[in-house]
């Protein structure tokens, strides 16, 4: 069936609003930043060029190509971590629960949700420290002699982002879990499967798009985060984002910070696409 | 063209960050492109009082995002700067900042140190004047280190503080440190002595557990996470000390550094006027005794007779009698080239990725 041509200008006058908006905040913005990759810096001054130098300077220079493995690093741990401690939690809230307690559950999931970014960050630093909750019940049970060193390490960045993001992956899991009918666990019980054949073949890959729509949205909100990696990491290592946080707050050097935030956005979209087959934005 | 688009875009962000800035109200307002000191409402309020005015302040972080800020303004956008005392030139060769009458400025009061008049006139005209100083030294915990041990840079490369030391995160003061760690002035920072300080920044790092900002560094000294803060100073243990008394900080016998930080009024300002009023009341006694003790941080006034409005007790976490002393044991802050400068990043970056 074709549209008629007055049903095709009412669609794309529909569309208008949503792609203008597109044009003036995403497409012209990035363009702007593409071009700006691409300028130098002469002295203090930005100098308009087609200089590919500030991605020859990323793909060189060891602190900046160690800026990007570790923000790589630490995204896949702590996607692969979050999912991993994700989905039970989900399976518990949409199996275990009883129908109406689980939006309690649900909202108690996502309760860290609720407080400043910030303040939860600082908040990890003080259970995380050498004098910190965690250092004192292991000293003071004698499990170790002398507090263990986790805040100011790669440890406690990836801790911080693991509490965040399992609510994350908590909430596109269930959402996956509750719309599978409890006819087809039945079904592959008759069948002869047991409960872990029946999870494998049958729950984890009808429910695996909720599982990637929460890693994909994990990836993106972590590798672009320099707060957490700054406040509990102490700033022992170099992420991506901050990376471009020093280019652009000490160095004014803003053609090197789009060049890296090009980069961050390359990475993104590898994620993206190596994610597309199975991702569901549209049950979040 | 990425000049006209990277304009647009930005005068667009800080037209809306000063829009949201300034409120709705209609009444008389100056905007201040300010440090964190000067959002404390205690030295903000005897001004607004005494004009009937609204000041806007809007905090930034760092010569470059402040200098950032400006280029991507309107003329008439901001009224008020506070800029390093270093960079005051770098201010005034952009155009960013208006001549101010030099007598009505009272810097025959001030600590003769901190007239700084080679950083705050250009050519004879006064385009700044210094509000606030201290130092960035070796801040610590008497209670958990040898405070002799803390006269002397070598010792926390010794190997018997691994670990407990904290890197304060801002480049210029800490290479500046580590220069005069190795004999160095800091005014003699340059390309070619630069190389010779990675090796030294890089066996600091090496013994230290973290490389923090302000907030960080003083809940790291607080919580017992560190003991040491290099490049820390009064600005830091001096909000901490009604807590935590064993708080201390001392200048070694290589030298310490001398921060300054100073105002002026910004060029094109709509309300000239009322803007040098601004700046003639934060260096006036009574202006400088709140800002010195204003809630982000402490530090020393540039004016010498704030001390009449200070306590005993104030004046004695920010050590104002043995300020003679200070002040002839500390260097300025490095002032290095855009190449040097570039360089001394560089460093910091590997510095942190190492």
């Amino acid at each position: 069936m074709s549209l008629s041509a007055r049903e095709a200008r009412l669609g794309w006058g529909l569309l208008a609003p949503a792609l203008a908006w597109t044009f003036a905040f995403f497409v012209l913005p990035f363009a702007a930043m593409v071009a700006l990759s691409f300028a130098r810096m002469e002295g203090r001054t930005i100098v308009p060029a087609a200089d590919p130098g500030n991605y020859l300077r990323i793909l060189t220079e060891p602190a900046m190509r160690g800026a990007l493995v570790n923000s790589l690093e630490i995204t896949l741990v702590v996607t692969l971590v979050s999912a991993v401690l994700a989905y039970p939690l989900a399976a518990i809230i949409a199996f275990r629960v009883p129908r109406r307690w689980q939006r309690l559950a649900l909202l108690a999931a996502v309760l860290p949700f609720w407080t400043s970014y910030v303040v939860r960050s600082y908040a990890w630093l003080l259970v995380l420290g050498q004098n910190g909750i965690v250092n004192r019940l292991l000293t003071g049970l004698n499990i170790v002699a002398e507090p263990l060193e986790i805040a100011s390490t790669r440890a406690a960045t990836i801790i911080g982002f693991v509490h965040f993001f399992v609510m994350l992956l908590t909430l596109t899991i269930y959402a996956s879990l509750v719309q599978l009918p409890p006819s087809y666990a039945r079904a592959a019980a008759d069948l002869g499967a047991g409960r872990w054949a029946t999870f494998r073949h049958v729950i984890l890959p009808l429910t695996l798009p909720g599982v990637v729509t929460g890693a994909f949205l994990t990836f993106v909100l972590c590798i672009g985060d320099y707060i957490t990696p700054q406040i509990l990491g102490g700033n022992t290592e170099l992420t991506l984002p901050q990376l471009i946080m020093l280019q652009l707050g000490r160095s004014g050097n803003f053609p090197l910070a789009s060049a890296l935030s090009v980069v961050l956005m390359i990475v993104v979209s590898l994620a993206y696409a190596a994610s597309a087959r199975w991702l569901r934005l549209d049950r979040i | 063209m990425i000049a006209t688009i990277r304009k647009t875009v930005l005068s667009a962000a800080s037209a809306a960050a000063l829009a949201a800035a300034a409120g709705p109200s209609g009444a008389q307002e100056l905007n201040a492109l300010v440090w964190c000191d000067h959002t404390d409402p205690a030295l903000l309020e005897p001004f607004e009082t005494a004009h009937g005015v609204k000041v806007n302040v809007k905090e930034y972080e760092g010569t470059a995002a402040g200098l950032t800020i400006l280029g991507q303004s309107q003329p008439g956008d901001w009224d008020v700067l506070v800029i390093d005392a270093v960079d005051v030139g770098r201010a005034v060769d952009a155009g960013y900042l208006a001549e101010m009458p030099a007598d009505a400025l009272p810097t025959a009061d001030f600590f003769p140190e901190l007239v700084m008049a080679e950083n705050n006139t250009r050519d004879g005209k006064t385009y700044a004047v210094t509000e606030k100083f201290g130092y960035n030294t070796i801040a610590f915990d008497k209670t958990k280190v040898d405070p002799a041990d803390m006269e002397d840079m070598a010792s926390l490369t010794s190997g018997k503080y691994d670990g407990r030391i904290g890197i304060y995160d801002y480049y210029l003061p800490v290479i500046g440190l580590v220069a005069l760690g190795q004999g160095i002035a800091t005014a003699d920072i340059t390309a070619d002595t630069l190389p010779a300080l990675a090796a030294p920044l890089a066996a600091l790092r090496k013994s230290a557990r973290q490389v923090s900002d302000v907030v960080s560094s003083q809940t790291a000294l607080a919580t017992g996470e560190v003991d040491i803060i290099f490049g820390g100073g009064e600005w830091l243990t001096a909000v901490l000390m009604a807590d935590n008394p064993n708080l201390d900080w001392t200048i070694p016998k290589q030298g310490g550094l001398r921060w300054a930080q100073s105002i002026g009024v910004v060029a094109g300002s709509t309300r000239p006027d009322l803007a040098l009023e601004f700046v003639k009341y934060i260096v006036s006694p009574e202006g400088q005794a709140r800002l010195a003790t204003s809630s982000c941080y402490w530090g020393m006034p540039a004016n010498a007779k704030a001390g009449d409005h200070l306590t005993a007790e104030q004046k004695a976490v920010l050590r104002w009698d043995r300020q003679p002393e200070y002040l002839a044991r500390a260097q300025l802050y490095p002032i290095p080239d855009a190449a040097t400068d570039a360089a001394m990043q560089d460093m910091w970056t590997a510095m942190l990725n190492q």
